[in-house]
């Protein structure tokens, strides 16, 4: 069974059709992409899974578990974290408070525990703070960890996120433009750390991302997004040869279309 | 990792020092000062529990509240009332009064979670403003002239009724709420409050339930400045609405602002700032608080996040 199934989703604002009746699927163990032109829905889709948005129909599953309708920390506590778009990074807080933030949800002490500084606190604060050095030292930055994330290199800053969603234990991890302003060494650093949190760790993958390259390199399933429906979807060989998927990406040869009418 | 820990290392011993040193001068300054300069002290350190509670919410959570005066007053109020029209000891106010702080706490903390600045600003306002009013009308808090003949409490059998032993009743206080505050800070609730405060929409995408965590803000806040409110009417044995006013809720903030928000030392700082100032320019009469205004003004210019800000402001 697919660890992410997605059915019928459909989500607008107003008159505006964001997404129709959209179907798709994510295998455990893969990784998975989800590509289209700009504006054909991908972001909305991923918040929809993350519960930022409110579908207006249609269900989501993760491991058997209705997700749609459940608020964002519910989610992420069931297994689903992300990254954004446009890195949402607490700027001010080190790179290593970042990545502590991840073990929210897999703590609980409270602010009783904390003044009075009972065994649980400190148990689970020493955790905490291991977790945060662990997950910086994977993704390979850990001599940035007291360094406020604001002050970071861009790629670092990445990195600093991935950390902060990998703490969080996921099941699915989702990647929204991870390659977006990244140069070709450092893209190539990315695709290496994908297989690394997906062969070492066991971790689910599905990524959104412009890079077709890297698609096509990485992805063992891909799925085409356009105007807010699913168009295509199969193997990296598949998806590239759909005519609907080049029209998509190309637009349609008006010459060609009056010959053959 | 290794700088900050070798800077900590660095630092903490003379900073072990320094505070053992100021405590120990806090505990001596009865013992050769006046009356005068005991009462100012006094509220020194009152105002450094109401200050480093209010930066619970507004340095640490990053929420706006205009009308902390209110959970103070919730704090006054019911050691009043717990011992005026209960007959009880003044003690058993003080589980109340944390209580009665926490439902304060959510009622103004509910209805606000979804604003942000300017509106979260007029809505606490208002809840102060609402708090006073009600017991300036209420018969059971003596409407405006208030509560009149407050009993002395006893510790170990000892009365509290001279301005030393109150001294040392806030200067504890105080020192609980530095200890307080600063365990919070550094734990998985305190971190939240700053996540949320930084972008609450990445706080909620990483398991952060970011209702829960500004309730818990204004909560904790509010049962700081009850429990200094226990201990206010204890010492004033009379209370009245007017203390509770808009002016009461500002000078807080301001002490909060004024010294850093977010930085424990800076808020303790900004609060003893706020009181002693007044009395030092008291020699020039009329002017003082024109002078201390100005003074005001030319730190918040020279300095906009504070006198000694948290680290992330100066970058």
């Amino acid at each position: 069974m697919a660890l992410l199934d997605i059915a019928g989703l459909s989500l607008g604002f107003g008159g505006i059709e964001v997404l129709r009746a959209f179907d798709f699927a994510v295998e455990a163990g893969s990784i998975t992409s989800l590509i289209g032109p700009n504006g054909a829905g991908k972001t909305s889709v991923f918040n929809c899974l993350t519960g930022f948005y409110r579908p207006r129909a249609g269900r989501i599953s993760l491991g058997g578990t209705r997700i749609d309708g459940l608020a964002p920390h519910r989610v992420t506590r069931l297994g689903l974290a992300r990254t954004f778009q446009n890195l949402r990074l607490f700027r001010e807080l080190t790179a290593a408070e970042n990545v502590m933030a991840g073990r929210h949800c897999r703590t609980g002490a409270s602010a009783l525990d904390a003044m009075l500084g009972t065994r649980r606190h400190r148990h689970e604060e020493a955790e905490i703070a291991a977790a945060a050095r662990h997950w910086l030292g994977f993704v390979g930055i850990i001599e940035a960890a007291d360094r406020t994330a604001g002050s970071l290199p861009y790629g670092h800053q990445r990195r600093v996120e991935w950390a902060r969603a990998l703490a969080t234990e996921p099941r699915l991890l989702l990647l929204d433009e991870p390659a977006a302003g990244l140069n070709v060494g450092e893209k190539e650093e990315l695709v290496a750390l994908m297989r690394r949190i997906r062969d070492e760790l066991g971790i689910t993958i599905l990524l959104i991302e412009h890079d077709m390259g890297l698609v096509m390199q990485v992805s063992e399933h891909i799925g085409v997004l356009d105007h807010g429906r699913k168009i295509a979807e199969g193997t990296p060989e598949r998806v590239q040869n759909d005519p609907l998927v080049i029209e998509a990406y190309l637009g349609r040869d008006d010459d060609d279309a009056s010959a053959a009418a | 990792m290794s700088t900050a820990i070798a800077a900590r290392a660095a630092r903490s011993p003379r900073g072990m020092v320094l505070s053992a040193v100021l405590i120990l001068a806090a505990l001596a300054i009865p013992l050769f000062a006046n009356g005068y300069a005991l009462e100012v002290l006094s509220e020194a350190w009152f105002y450094v529990l109401l200050c480093l509670g209010l930066n619970i919410v507004v340095g640490f959570a990053g929420l706006l509240d205009l009308g902390y005066a209110a959970f103070f007053a919730v704090g006054a109020y019911t050691a009043g009332l717990v011992t005026l029209k209960l007959g009880l000891s003044f003690w058993f106010s003080l589980p109340l009064a944390v209580i009665a702080a926490s439902i304060a706490g959510v009622i103004i903390g509910g209805p606000t979670l979804r604003l942000r600045s300017d509106y979260l600003a007029i809505v606490t306002l208002g809840f102060g403003e609402m708090v006073r009013i009600a017991v300036r009308n209420l018969a059971v808090t003596g409407g405006a002239s208030g509560l009149v003949g407050i009993s002395r409490p006893y510790l170990f059998g000892y009365k509290l009724d001279t301005i030393g032993s109150y001294y040392y009743i806030f200067l504890a206080l105080a020192l609980l709420a530095v200890a307080a505050s600063h365990r919070l800070e550094n734990s998985r609730i305190g971190r939240a409050w700053k996540y949320v405060r930084s972008d609450e929409d990445a706080a909620r995408a990483m398991g952060i339930n970011h209702a829960a965590v500004k309730l818990s803000a204004y909560m904790l806040g509010a049962i700081f400045a009850s429990i200094g409110g226990c201990f206010y009417a204890a010492k004033m044995t009379a209370i009245a609405p007017e203390t509770f006013n808009f002016n009461q809720s500002l000078l807080i903030l301001l002490g909060v602002v004024l010294g850093g928000r977010g930085k424990i030392p800076g808020v303790m700082l900004g609060a003893i700032v706020v009181v002693v100032a007044p009395e030092v320019f008291r020699d020039i009469g009329s002017m003082r608080m024109l002078v201390f205004a100005l003074s005001l003004l030319l730190i918040m210019l020279l300095r906009p996040a504070g006198i000694w800000p948290e680290r992330w402001r100066w970058g």
